[in-house]
């Protein structure tokens, strides 16, 4: 049998079923993966300790025969997500040693699922950003820098928990999408990276950056998986107003290798001018695949598309400003003492959060307040309206449709980091599906010319993960893309 | 749209955000260039469409407006950066 580490999470569960593995030496085998790992900077905190015992004990469950669906899968969950206990910080220094005393949905019902937590991966602040570089707890490295010596961002912002899954140092992991923050580190670390439907994943617990946008999600290795994961991830949760209350679909079963009779959409708008000749290549690769598989392609149109991006940096600022309001140095996290309370909650704020966090808070703060509420904030909001119009016009000609991720592939740590629209560039083809909160996955589906991995981008209509997953399942096998990091 | 130093630091008084002067001129030139790049959306028609009030197609559910969560202050106060008994404690601000 190959390396527990290389193990898909079907793979694990099967031979777990068996008795072949057990998840103590499976934990044990991803705990020195995370050590050896080290230098990628992909945790803020590892918990080896519980996660050893959280292994014994799904053995002890198995030997009773009461088996979850994750059970004995180790994973990493996003510093984004309430640890119960365990620090939270969303990579900034204003939540430094902050210990919820709660547990959020996802990670609870993972947890339920028999799932063991090997720590808390690294982020940017707050989720802002598409590098990595904005973690207060210094940048993340992607694995398939290694060889070359270079150091290549992993893509932002769930960036640790890309890392971590790509260099096989966790089975899975969570993280959270708001303009691409699953999607785009997945692509750039050549794994798979799965944002479903607005309202499908609970955000209770889950540090909120923009409400409105923010998914919750899995990074896996496989299109499996993600089924598998997003399967225990899903689900209604009174506890968060805007949590669907749908039924949760068997995700797996609906990866049946046909899609065969499906109309696939290629969007005309997202062949932008000076787009890279090999991303186009990939695109026009992954069409053929989808083809040759018997789905129809059809030319569709998303005349907003372009719009997505400058709209998506009115709305989630606004959001930002409100709920980064909390931070006031009085409840929880950093209090740095001033002159007065406000002197208190100026200098708390100002040390607490990074330069990108008050670039973004100022913005917000701006497009909310007293005059240029109506053309900037209202404007974006009508703008969003038209952007789920145009999907929604799209969806009548086609099932899903099918995009690259990125614009290019990972770049290095350091760059763009001058020029805040260049670095915003990177959700360009994430963005819109965002904005109108539909299903997408990004799928690992080649190499650029300097041999980093590229991904391909599968929307579906809302709700309608299972054409998401199928069509993305098929991507992959075409593409027998090899995740491993070289 | 470009921004002043003066209009900056009235947005991070609102946004209670301690700002240095020497950091106002940078932070003007870096949100205005955002601004202006935002601007672009002028150019969508919008005067038949509806501001976005909910992506999901959905009605919030109403419960039962009774008292379900509480009475653990000590789980509630964890995290208090400084506390008196059952109270965060903040500055005075009455004279």
């Amino acid at each position: 049998m190959a390396e527990l580490t290389d193990l898909t999470i079907a793979g694990a569960r099967d031979e777990l079923a068996k008795g072949a593995i057990s998840a103590a030496d499976l934990t044990a085998a991803h705990i020195a993966a995370v050590d050896a790992a080290s230098d990628l900077n992909a945790f803020i905190l590892t918990t080896p300790d519980s996660a050893a015992a959280a292994a014994a004990a799904s053995d002890a469950r198995r030997a009773r025969g009461e088996v979850g669906p994750l059970d004995g899968i180790p994973v990493a969950i996003k510093d984004l997500f309430c640890t119960e206990g365990i620090q939270t910080t969303a990579a900034s220094h204003i939540l430094e040693g902050f210990k919820p005393t709660y547990e959020s949905s996802v990670t609870a019902r993972l947890w339920d699922a028999g799932a063991v937590m090997l720590g808390k991966a690294n982020l940017d602040e707050f989720a802002m950003g598409s590098s990595n570089m904005t973690s207060h707890f210094g940048p993340v490295k992607n694995p398939w820098g290694r060889s070359s010596g270079r150091d290549l961002v992993p893509g932002g912002s769930s960036g640790g928990s890309a890392a971590a899954v790509a260099a096989r140092a966790a089975m899975g992991a969570t993280g959270t999408d708001t303009g691409g923050s699953i999607r785009q580190p997945a692509a750039f670390c050549g794994i798979v990276g799965t944002k479903p439907t607005y309202g499908r994943c609970s955000r209770w617990g889950v540090v909120a950056f923009a409400s409105s946008l923010d998914h919750p999600g899995p990074l896996t290795r496989t299109v499996r998986d993600a089924a598998i994961m997003l399967g225990v991830m899903a689900g209604h949760d009174p506890k968060d107003s805007t949590s669907a209350n749908v039924p949760v679909p068997d995700f797996e079963a609906a990866l049946t290798g046909d899609v065969r009779g499906l109309k696939i959409g290629i969007p005309a708008e997202y062949r932008m001018d000076g787009m890279s000749p090999e991303i186009e290549g990939l695109w026009s690769q992954g069409a053929d695949w989808l083809r040759q598989a018997g789905a129809e392609i059809v030319e569709v149109s998303l005349p907003l598309t372009k719009y997505a991006l400058p709209c998506y940096y009115i709305v989630a600022p606004a959001e930002a400003s409100s709920n980064l309001a909390r931070y006031d140095g009085v409840r929880y996290g950093l209090r740095v003492p001033g002159e007065d309370l406000t002197d208190t909650y100026e200098r708390t704020r100002a040390e607490g959060f990074g330069e990108e966090v008050q670039r973004r808070v100022l913005i917000g703060t701006y497009v909310l307040s007293a005059g240029y509420y109506d053309a900037y904030y209202l404007k974006a909001q009508k703008v969003r309206t038209r952007i789920l119009e145009d999907f929604r016009a799209a969806f009548e000609r086609c099932d899903a449709l099918l995009t690259p991720t990125s614009p290019y592939p990972a770049f290095g740590i350091g760059e763009k980091m001058d020029d805040p629209i260049a670095m915003y560039l990177n959700d360009v083809f994430t963005v819109p599906a965002s904005m109108a909160g539909l299903p997408a996955i990004s799928v690992p589906a080649g190499l650029s010319g300097d041999g980093l991995p590229l991904g391909l981008q599968v929307i579906s209509r809302a709700f309608d993960e299972e054409t998401m997953f199928r069509i993305a399942d098929v991507v992959e096998g075409a593409a027998g893309f090899d995740t491993r990091p070289r | 749209m470009a921004l002043d130093k003066q209009t900056v630091a009235r947005v991070a008084r609102l946004a209670r955000i301690h700002t240095n002067d020497d950091q106002l001129d940078a932070l003007a030139r870096q949100l205005s260039n955002i601004l202006g790049w935002i601007e672009q959306l002028r150019e969508v028609d919008t005067d038949q469409t509806a501001p976005m009030t909910s992506v999901a197609e959905m009605t919030l559910a109403m419960r039962e407006d009774r008292v379900t969560d509480g009475a653990y202050p000590e789980k509630v106060l964890a995290n208090a950066p400084v506390r008196t008994d059952d109270f965060y404690t903040v500055p005075k601000v009455v004279e």
